[in-house]
């Protein structure tokens, strides 16, 4: 059976603000999409309501997996159902080493009906198995002792997503701006990491601004969004349209689209101040 | 508590107290004067900076009896609480007690024969005059407060440790404290290190009853001569509904080296009163204190590191979590005197709050009167953070595993100072068994 995650007249709110209004989307395993947008589109609100992050409430719509309504799950429920997103702006956790947060998720995620306090992967056989992604993805075995994103750089916060990715082996992935705030080299090797945890392995949507990490890893479908909607699908070739020409054929053919867009962002500088 | 009470704190108490040991007069003489000091004291006033923030209005001594005064009324056996310190270390000696009488002591034959002394401090006081006279209320001042002055004339039972000069106890000891419940313990910990000798002590206190009610009235006193060198661990965790009074204090001298770490996890209502000084030139000494508290807890830690001589170093790192309506008040002062340039100074308190009632007080402060010194300090208190749950949620964690990796992860730059695996270990699990989960 091929797994599929399919998003249905999504409708998404903040607060009481409506973020995203009626997205479809569905991924089938093995699948790449792109998904391409100007700021403030709600390309990382996607994300978040697909994990099911507290503050980004479903107003209607719906998102299964395999048919399960994945809604319904809480957010530790839906990475053990296989479903993962390497963050934007993932968050530090002073105190706790790389290696041990990632034994006890990949325990997780593996064992998905494990109980708490039950036996975490055996200890040799988990280190073996991260020292080998760790040096599949060039990554200095020191990494591993760190404390989770705690003082790590922009870059090096994208590449432990990554390693998270290659040890959680989910069915789906969204990977959130794993690109930004990388310099040209780190894009490159980010987006061969990716390729070689192996893009047909898994649905990937992977949302970005730019080509570069969509270079190893081409989409066979790019969505566009703007103002909360996907306004636009199409092959590989869009992401490279978008990439050197910008929005403003987009914006010029959504007109209703882009207001709703303008409207968002203005209202996101006006909170930004106050 | 349903026991009714032989012996008070009263003067009647007293005598029987007295009548009940067999101790030199130079002691009787030092618990008399406390007594003494004691009845003409008052109980301490509300608007005192020390108890400001902390509330006895409802403790009432009257309510407790003295301790148990012949070792033949404790009859409790059952200690397996007051091993978590020693899990897989091999002794070198350990004393045991309820409600402050010894029940179980013993000490390497090889330690002995190499003079040191390990036991009952009441009859070691008999014995080995020549060793506890001296040094006995040295650190501690029994004229501190009410608290202090019952306790010098009421303690009972008690340590002893001795270790000559030069010599390395290379393998652990171990006290084990237990109360029952309603019980009484004042018991006095005197620790005395000779030049050079080194030693480590793992020291635990527990209730036979989680919930358990009681009184301890106790003190610690760590004596150090030049070059010693001394590692002391003392876990807390008294039941639910007792009150801890303390005055711990060590005097540390020339070139010595002390390792002291805290864990402060029991009780209803702690006040200690916990310092170092500094007396000689190039002493150095760290703190590690751990509270976590829960239920209406309320645990009050004044620590202070006084400099008394050129060079020394100090470095108090606590760090606290607090649960449902509990509190926690850390008050640290680092105390340079003229004499002492060169010190460098060390205090830091942060605290992580679990919930919405729960609260902590945190006061750092410096009293410099050198010129040449470098002392720091530092506070912080925050809440845990909902987008780190929300992040290890999406990483498979359930919200309880989420929550306590984040406070174990809190404490771990406490754990990364400790350098016995067995009270790393401890600490841990104390930890984990408190930690719920949080909504």
């Amino acid at each position: 059976m091929t797994h599929v995650l399919k998003i249905e007249d999504l409708h998404v709110s903040v607060g009481d603000k409506p973020i995203l209004r009626g997205v479809n989307l569905t991924l089938n395993h093995g699948e790449t999409h792109a998904l391409m947008g100007p700021n403030g589109s709600g390309k990382s609100t996607l994300g978040l309501a697909i994990m099911g992050h507290p503050g980004y409430e479903v107003t209607s719509g719906s998102i299964t997996l395999d048919g399960k309504d994945v809604l319904e799950m809480a957010p530790d429920e839906r990475a053990r159902a296989g479903i993962f997103m390497a963050f934007q702006r993932p968050m530090a956790i002073p105190g706790v080493k790389m290696a041990d947060f990632l034994r006890h998720a990949t325990t997780n995620v593996r064992r998905p009906d494990r109980k708490e306090g039950e036996e975490l992967i055996p200890m040799r056989e988990f280190r073996k198995e991260l020292r080998e992604k760790m040096e599949h993805l060039r990554m200095d075995s020191e990494f591993a002792r760190r404390y989770v994103n705690d003082g790590f750089s922009g870059g090096e916060m994208k590449r432990a997503e990554i390693l998270q990715l290659a040890m959680l082996q989910p069915k789906f992935a969204v990977l959130d701006e794993t690109d930004s705030g990388l310099d040209a080299d780190a894009v490159r090797l980010a987006s061969e990491s990716i390729a070689d945890i192996g893009h047909q392995k898994m649905g990937l949507l992977i949302i970005t601004h730019h080509d570069k990490l969509l270079e190893h890893n081409p989409p066979d479908f790019t969505h566009v969004m703007l103002g909360g909607r996907l306004v636009e699908t199409g092959g590989k070739e869009l992401a490279e349209e978008l990439h050197q020409h910008g929005y403003d054929r987009i914006r010029k053919a959504y007109p209703d689209a882009e207001a709703l867009n303008q409207k968002l962002l203005a209202e996101e500088a006006e909170e930004a101040l106050a | 508590m349903s026991q009714t009470i032989t012996h008070a704190f009263d003067a009647a108490g007293f005598d029987a107290l007295l009548a009940s040991q067999s101790e030199p007069d130079w002691l009787t003489t030092l618990r008399r004067e406390a007594f003494e000091h004691a009845e003409a004291m008052s109980w301490p006033e509300r608007r005192h900076e020390e108890w400001i923030r902390t509330d006895i209005r409802m403790f009432q001594l009257g309510k407790f009896g003295l301790p148990v005064l012949d070792p033949a009324d404790c009859d409790l056996t059952e200690t397996e609480q007051l091993h978590q310190l020693v899990e897989g270390v091999e002794l070198g000696g350990r004393i045991e007690t309820v409600d402050g009488c010894i029940t179980k002591e013993s000490l390497d034959e090889e330690l002995a024969a190499k003079g040191v002394v390990f036991g009952s401090l009441s009859k070691l006081a008999q014995s080995h005059p020549e060793l506890v006279r001296p040094y006995l209320f040295t650190a501690f001042d029994p004229d501190h407060d009410k608290f202090a002055a019952l306790h010098a004339a009421f303690m009972s039972g008690g340590q002893f440790l001795y270790v000559p000069r030069g010599v390395v106890v290379d393998r652990p000891l171990h006290i084990g404290s237990i109360l029952t419940d309603g019980g009484t313990d004042t018991t006095h910990t005197l620790v005395v290190l000779e030049d050079g000798a080194e030693a480590t002590l793992l020291h635990e206190s527990n209730s036979t009853d989680a919930g358990g009610a009681g009184l301890h009235l106790g003190s610690i006193e760590l004596v150090q001569k030049p070059g010693s060198n001394l590692r002391y661990v003392n876990l807390q965790e008294w039941g639910h509904k007792t009150y801890h009074f303390a005055q711990q204090k060590a005097v540390i001298d020339r070139d010595c080296s002390l390792q002291w770490t805290i864990a402060a996890m029991g009780s209803s209502l702690s006040k200690v009163n916990q310092s170092v000084d500094l007396v000689g030139p190039g002493a150095h000494s760290q703190v590690n204190g751990v509270m976590f508290t829960e239920g209406r807890q309320h645990l009050a830690y004044h620590t202070l590191q006084h400099h008394k001589a050129e060079s020394c170093r100090s470095d108090f790192l606590y760090k606290a979590a607090q649960q449902d309506k509990s509190r926690t008040v850390w008050r640290g002062m680092i105390k340079v005197d003229p004499a002492a340039q060169k010190t460098d100074g060390y205090q830091r308190n942060d605290n992580l709050v679990l919930s919405h009632h729960a609260r902590a007080d945190s006061i750092p402060g410096l009293e410099i009167e050198a010129d040449d010194v470098r002392c720091t300090h530092g506070s912080t208190t925050s809440k845990v953070d909902e987008d780190q749950i929300f992040y290890a949620r999406c990483r498979g964690f359930t919200r309880k595993e989420a929550t306590r990796m984040i406070v174990t992860g809190f404490f771990q730059q406490i754990f990364d100072r400790i350098t016995i695996d067995s009270v790393r270990e401890a600490l841990g699990a104390a930890i984990a068994r408190q930690v719920r989960e949080y909504e």
